[in-house]
């Protein structure tokens, strides 16, 4: 059945077409973000509901109005007189014929011609557009007001970095938490998470208050849990795999000059500590910590020319890291190592940091980690280039917080920046998640190859979500109008068009169960048995 | 000339003057008249011609002699026309029509015939039917619209609309969509589109 909306009457490819609304059609039925199919005369087109208005035919219907109380008066004036207007962003053509169902939808480069009939979308077009569930593709959600399946296209979604965006409070977790899950069942890649707040490892909190199961509750046999905080995990009844201890050794110069503005150290003070590891060598942090106000110490900061102020702001600093609770003289293991034996077996890494959630904590952990991974991805991936061998398992790294790592001051020289600007050459991508999209440097948001966002109403945010994107205004208004739950607008390189969906239900019996199931068609025994064990 | 298969209860006149685009009938009766709005028809060989009444008059055969009053002395109206059974002869009814369509063969076709009514024509009422089968198509009100006609649009239009809806199944959905078709025609004239939605319910 096709619901015929209207014609369109004017327009440009620029800013889309406007469509005059049947009489039977109340604008009131309409929504920003539904879809649409425009029958053109060639080709049929597909395309988003961008902003709905109201017409007349006469100014001087507005000056006195008729008396719409009369059923028979409004009845006929809607559609006539008065009537609906919708604007229409046509995003893709979809024709029949043989090549283009080879080819799929494609990008539209002409706006149909005038009158041409406008319907609804059916669930059929929907699926021709953005595809059915199969083994690459993962249900994440469900267009406005109708039922057929969103899927993801996720071995093309891990090759690029990707954002996830929205205010606080809009799903940005309960969202990630389902592409971790697709990430982890339909592509090749392993996720590294830095879980900030505890919540992708073992359970979550609903915005309710009830508990949600993560991962490893799900996938244990895929997933392991890392905790720098042994005694939070063991509270929340979390089997954790390995605990997580930092040695001072392993904290390099670097690491720290990513820790200035939360630590709030001068520019002198970052330099004393490139001078200080050249000086005191591998162990300099314990050493420059465990300095006293003796002569020797003044003779030291003298040969290095460190002023003695600037030495008073680094020990600060330092006294704060060394503070942290898993930082340690001697770490007893090498984490790094640990991730990457795990990473390789193809098991999901998920870090907690338990009581820790000082930011600072989070930044020295996230950026240490990833910088010695990186290495050794981009060690591996030029080995494997050279010698022609297997490449590393493509690789996810998760991070919240994203604009304290990924800001335009500090973006040049974390390793992050580096990630979301090198994208996959080296396998290694991430997955970014954060609430303030306008302090992420803009060429690292330049960068990302999908956009996944939630509800977001500071307009330096929006338009640092939307920067580049086609139909950019279009696409501020359905935004700004997502409600603030379980809806999301995804944009980029694994989608063919913006789409905004209604997130999949995560969290009832029922949803646990369909997310094992989609894995269980290709995940073999290993899925089998998860089920069996979750179920009994 | 072809006999016409209207039933001669139906007959309410004949023509008495003709043009391509109206016709003006005189009732044989005194006073019985079709009602304004109403769609009649007449013949011109294999046409039907179609018309809707926009006018009517009762008057004086003769245009220099006007009806004197009498009922002075009378007790009622009825008295009057009693004691001067010559009245009825004397005065006389007429109504004007305006052409707004004709059939040739089995189609109805809503413009302007090739030729004119013939005077002396049989003017007929149409049955219900037959009007159920005019109004599927709306193009009349075109004519009815764009004609200058001696009674305001405003009258005109709706009366021969809601004479037309009561011989529809579904005579709500008639009118609806004969106002929305006004709604277009008098896009720029909202005061009168007023008035005739006003006046078609």
């Amino acid at each position: 059945m096709t619901d015929r909306l209207g014609i369109v009457v004017s327009g440009s490819l620029e800013s889309g077409v406007e469509v005059k609304l049947d009489g039977a059609v109340s604008v009131e039925d309409m929504a920003v973000g539904r879809y649409v199919t425009i029958e053109g005369q060639k080709q049929r087109y597909f395309g988003m509901i961008t902003d709905i208005g109201l017409g007349v035919i006469d100014p001087r219907f507005t000056l006195t109005p008729p008396d719409i109380s009369d059923p028979f008066i409004s009845e006929v004036l809607s559609g006539t007189s008065t009537y609906g207007t919708l604007h229409v962003l046509p995003m893709l053509t979809i024709s029949g014929d043989v090549s283009s169902l080879i080819e799929g939808p494609q990008p539209v480069k002409t706006v149909p011609t005038h009158f041409s009939a406008v319907n609804l979308a059916s669930q059929r077009d929907v699926e021709l557009v953005f595809g059915g569930e199969d083994e690459k593709r993962f249900y994440v959600g469900t267009p406005l007001d109708m039922e057929t399946k969103i899927c993801l296209d996720l071995p093309e979604l891990v090759k690029r970095s990707n954002g996830i965006f929205g205010k606080s409070g809009t799903g940005k977790t309960f969202l990630t938490r389902i592409l971790l899950i697709g990430i982890l069942q339909k592509s090749a890649a392993v996720n590294l998470i830095f879980d900030m707040h505890n919540e992708y490892g073992w359970a979550g909190t609903s915005e309710g208050g009830k508990s949600v199961k993560a991962l490893k509750q799900l996938f244990p046999s895929k997933v392991a849990v890392f905790t720098l905080d042994e005694e939070s995990s063991r509270r929340r009844k979390v089997s954790t795999d390995f605990v997580v201890r930092i040695g001072y050794d392993e904290i390099e110069p670097e690491d720290m000059a990513l820790l200035r503005q939360t630590l709030n150290l001068t520019e002198p003070a970052v330099e004393a500590i490139y001078q200080l590891r050249r000086r005191l060598g591998k162990n300099w942090l314990q050493q420059a910590a465990d300095m006293t106000d003796s002569d020797e110490t003044s003779q030291l900061l003298k040969e290095l020319d460190i002023h003695e102020s600037t030495f008073g702001n680094l020990r600060r600093g330092l006294a704060t890291i060394s503070r942290l609770p898993f930082i340690e003289p001697q770490a007893p293991d090498n984490v790094v190592a640990r991730i990457l034996e795990y990473l390789d077996r193809g098991i999901n890494v998920v870090l907690e940091f338990g009581r820790y959630t000082d930011i600072t904590a989070y930044i020295l952990v996230a950026n240490l980690l990833t910088r010695r991974i990186h290495a050794r991805y981009r060690d591996r991936m030029e080995k494997a280039m050279g010698e022609d061998t297997v490449k590393p398992t493509p690789l996810v790294i998760t991070i919240e917080e994203a604009h304290r790592f990924l800001n335009p001051e500090v973006a040049s020289r974390t390793i992050f920046g580096t990630i979301a600007r090198e994208m996959r050459k080296y396998n290694v991508t991430l997955l970014v998640i954060d609430q303030r999209p306008s302090g992420i440097d803009t060429e690292v948001m330049s960068q990302m190859g999908t956009k996944v966002t939630c509800l977001l109403d500071n307009e330096r945010d929006i338009d640092s979500v939307l920067a580049g994107v086609s139909g950019k205004s279009a696409l501020k208004s359905v935004l700004s109008r997502l409600e603030s739950k379980q809806q999301a607008l995804i944009f980029g390189h694994a989608v063919p068009m913006p789409v905004v969906i209604r997130t999949r239900e995560y969290g009832s019996p029922q949803s646990y169960r369909e997310l094992l199931t989609t894995g269980k068609a290709e995940g073999g025994e290993q899925t089998e048995k998860d089920i069996e064990e979750l179920w009994g | 000339m072809r006999l016409i298969n209207s039933s001669l209860a139906d007959r309410v006149g004949e023509i008495i003057e003709a043009s391509t685009a109206d016709f003006v009938a005189q009732c044989y009766e005194l006073y019985e008249l079709p009602p304004l709005g109403s769609l009649v028809k007449t013949k011109n060989g294999e046409l039907d011609i179609y018309g809707i009444v926009c006018h009517a008059t009762t008057g004086s055969l003769e245009p220099g002699r006007r009806p004197i009053a009498r009922g002075r002395d009378e007790e009622s109206e009825e008295a009057i026309y009693q004691s001067s059974p010559q009245l009825s002869k004397l005065l006389r009814s007429e109504f004007s029509t305006l052409v707004v369509g004709h059939k040739t063969g089995d189609s109805i076709n809503q413009y302007l015939p090739p030729n004119p009514a013939r005077i002396h024509g049989f003017v007929f009422q149409c049955p219900p039917d037959e009007i159920r089968e005019f109004g599927r198509s709306l193009g009349f009100l075109t004519l009815l619209v764009n004609t200058n006609l001696p009674v305001a649009k405003e009258e005109i239009i709706p009366a021969a609309l809601r004479l037309m809806s009561q011989a529809q199944e579904d005579s709500h959905s008639f009118l609806v969509a004969a106002g929305k078709e006004l709604a277009v025609m008098f896009g720029g004239q909202y005061n009168q589109l007023k008035a005739i939605l006003g006046r078609l319910k």
